[in-house]
């Protein structure tokens, strides 16, 4: 089975690509990231289906002269389910941006909190003034769309940075 | 007259209900009759499967086209418990949902698109668990995966969103490698139907299908959220609500572990990287449990021990052998209740209490002495105190691993211990503080539907009859393990017809059936019990 070194190499490329993009911090740039690694692994697909050849349709081309089907059926399958979640990624990516004036992706907030107990000897959780828990019990409890207003977190304080939370770029 | 197109019902089912469900997305109620409705049909299909698999894989080679051909879809026994563990909890999750929906009202329910994801979600998982081919497993991850995405950033808060961005790109990463992994397979051995590369890998290049075997498992492993590729779960699950992190909890992870055992057994049987895995399960219980301990917020303290189960299952992997697998099964199907439960438990608590913080949280015993009964008895179970079921799966692998003692064993038990001791010191401190200590404010007095603990008792109830009964699932999983390693009855199964399927699936005897490791395609002919009822409808 022959298959053409240019094709590999350009699979190759575009994953390299995409992986650089996808260690940005920048949530646009991951869907950048994400598109190429996808579009080199399809490229691996048509690798995998050997060398090229007449299109496989039956009476149109003989039957030694045809290409794999099989890998541009799968190669297409790959292809709508990359384009569904690249949308998907897209609106995210949106949301962010309303919510938060950036598309970075963000901290995990309880990570860092309970990183930062690590210094605190003797730590007793029912004396913990560290954070402002009520603040992030709210965010995290709100099971609708509609109950959550952007007004109730202006003006709180970022319990991480201690400093007021952001609330540019938003409406 | 055919009846194996009903294994097509469980992917085939929720899809067509999900559709019907976006069509009268104004109509709520009707909605959730529906997802209700579905299901129910689903759970029955499921039961008939999980009778018809115990005589022999149930396959369907779907639209007649013959199995190396066409998309084939299989129900063993591995499957069919799968199966139907899974519907019954997506089933009772629903029920949780729905009673959480009608108590709050319409306008508090969760919006219309939650019931066509949930049943979407349900379709990928069960597509996942039958399929037969390659390709086709990463179509039901796609599936299920997408559907994940719209549920776990339901609303589009801006928890959810943050959480959701590490999932969802995590989750395509993991998607695409497992891509690579097919798109090798397929390279090397010119098929991605499991039967027949089952029958070729063995040909190839050893190192090559070193190669597929990695990539699987490193995609297969984001999935399964095993130790150096967990680091997503404990941040992404709990934002999401309770229900969905539910269910999520129990069934994606486990999604992901069953392709590891079918992978591991039907197409890897040598045990290269059996000592690998051993230190990937010794290293997954470990790490996660070590972050459960420090967690103040139960949610998250749950996803952490839902890690570290992880390495329970695959300890059972490693081991390669009946006992191993049959107690990786039975664990399994132990986790994925159990774990929905306490989700579902935490999910009352937080509507109760207002909050999943354990600074916070305080005096429920006495409050709701009933949550506290819902919370301890699967909590218990999940660190493994005597009758419960994850007793019986931890002493299944225990035993295993003492049948084969090698010095990763010595570890593998280690561990095990102590991971499940350290589960009972996080559930108890959970409890603790939640329920025994008096709360620091007190909690405001809001009613919990009965909907709602009805479902999560009836859970609870599924979790007391899989640890009752822990005898006959024994010796299902025990079956399920036996034909696992025997690996003939599921390619004879797919393709019994000189190396072809046929739509039909005679019950053919296990062990009259030649070794298949040494073959490139079976020569052989099948002996149909019934003497091949159906004709060559080969397509």
């Amino acid at each position: 089975m022959t298959s053409s070194l240019a094709l590999a190499i350009l699979a190759g490329a575009l994953v390299a690509v995409g992986i650089y993009l996808v260690l940005e911090r920048s949530y646009s740039r991951i869907i950048l990231g994400m598109s190429a690694i996808t579009n080199g692994v399809n490229i691996l697909f048509l690798i995998a289906g050997g060398p090229s050849g007449e299109p496989p349709l039956v009476g149109v081309a003989e039957k030694e002269d045809m290409a794999d089907p099989l890998v541009q059926a799968m190669m297409l399958t790959a292809i709508v389910i990359g384009l569904a979640t690249t949308a998907f990624m897209l609106a995210m990516a949106y949301r962010s941006w309303q919510l938060n004036g950036n598309d970075e992706v963000q901290d995990d907030l309880e990570d860092r909190r309970i990183a930062q107990r690590e210094g605190e000897d003797e730590f007793d959780a029912r004396a913990d003034g560290l954070a402002d828990l009520e603040t992030d019990a709210s965010e995290v409890h709100d099971e609708t769309e509609g109950e959550f207003e952007d007004d109730e977190l202006a003006g709180t304080i970022d319990p991480v940075h201690d400093k007021p939370r952001r609330r540019e770029g938003t409406k | 007259m055919t009846w194996t197109f009903i294994v097509a019902l469980p992917v085939a089912l929720p899809i067509f209900g999900a559709g019907l469900s976006l069509a009268f997305a104004s109509v709520r109620r009707l909605q959730g009759w529906l997802s209700a409705g579905v299901l129910s049909i689903v759970w029955v299909v499921a039961a008939v499967l999980l009778y018809q698999s115990s005589k022999g894989p149930v396959v369907l080679d779907v639209a007649s086209w013959a199995a190396p051909v066409g998309i084939s879809l299989v129900a063993d026994r591995l499957s069919a418990i799968m199966l139907i563990t899974s519907v019954t909890v997506t089933l009772t999750v629903l029920l949780y949902s729905l009673a959480q929906g009608a108590a709050d009202g319409d306008d508090a329910a969760p919006i219309a698109v939650y019931h066509p994801a949930f049943l979407l979600l349900s379709a990928g998982v069960s597509n996942a668990f039958l399929s037969g081919d390659l390709f086709n497993i990463y179509v039901g991850f796609e599936l299920l995966l997408v559907a994940s995405f719209v549920l776990i950033t339901l609303g589009g808060t801006r928890d959810r969103i943050r959480s959701g961005t590490v999932y969802v790109v995590v989750s395509l990463i993991s998607s695409v490698i497992f891509l690579i992994g097919i798109a090798l397979a397929y390279a090397a051995a010119g098929t991605v139907n499991l039967a027949q590369l089952a029958l070729r890998l063995p040909e190839i290049d050893s190192t090559v299908r070193l190669t597929i075997q990695v990539m699987l498992l490193v995609g297969f492993g984001i999935k399964a959220a095993v130790f150096p590729l967990s680091a997503w779960l404990p941040d992404s699950y709990p934002t999401a609500p309770a229900p969905v992190t539910a269910v999520f909890a129990g069934l994606l992870t486990k999604v992901g572990v069953y392709t590891i055992i079918r992978t591991q057994t039907l197409l890897f049987p040598n045990d290269r990287l059996s000592t690998v895995l051993g230190l990937i399960a010794v290293a997954t219980m470990v790490m996660g449990i070590l972050g459960a301990v420090a967690q103040q917020d139960i949610k998250r303290l749950l996803s952490f021990t839902l890690v570290s189960h992880i390495g329970y299952m695959i300890w059972g992997i490693s081991l390669g052998t009946v006992a191993g697998l049959s107690a990786t099964i039975y664990y399994a199907v132990h986790h994925i209740t159990v774990q929905t439960t306490l989700f579902l438990v935490v999910g009352l608590v937080e509507r109760r209490g207002g909050t999943t913080s354990l600074v916070r949280l305080g005096s429920l015993a006495k409050l709701t002495p009933l949550l506290a009964a819902l919370y301890i008895v699967p909590a218990l179970n999940l660190a493994g105190i005597p009758p419960g079921s994850g007793f019986f799966g931890k002493v299944g692998l225990i035993q295993a691993s003492i049948d084969r003692m090698i010095w990763v064993d010595w570890l593998l038990i280690g561990a095990g211990i102590i991971s499940s001791l350290l589960t009972l010191y996080a559930v108890s401190r959970a409890w603790n503080m939640a329920f025994w200590q008096t709360a620091p404010e007190p909690l405001p007095a809001k009613p919990i539907p009965w909907g709602m603990t009805a479902s999560a008792g009836g859970l609870v109830a599924v979790t007391l009859f899989i640890s009752f009964w822990a005898g006959p699932i024994n010796q299902f999983t025990e079956g399920a393990a036996v034909e696992l390693k025997a690996r003939s009855p599921y390619i004879v199964a797919v393709l019994p017809e000189d190396g072809r399927g046929s739509g039909e699936s005679p019950h053919v005897p296990g062990d009259e059936l030649p070794d298949v490791d040494d073959r490139e395609a079976p020569d052989w002919a099948p002996t149909p019990a019934e003497g091949g009822t159906g004709g060559t409808d080969n397509g």
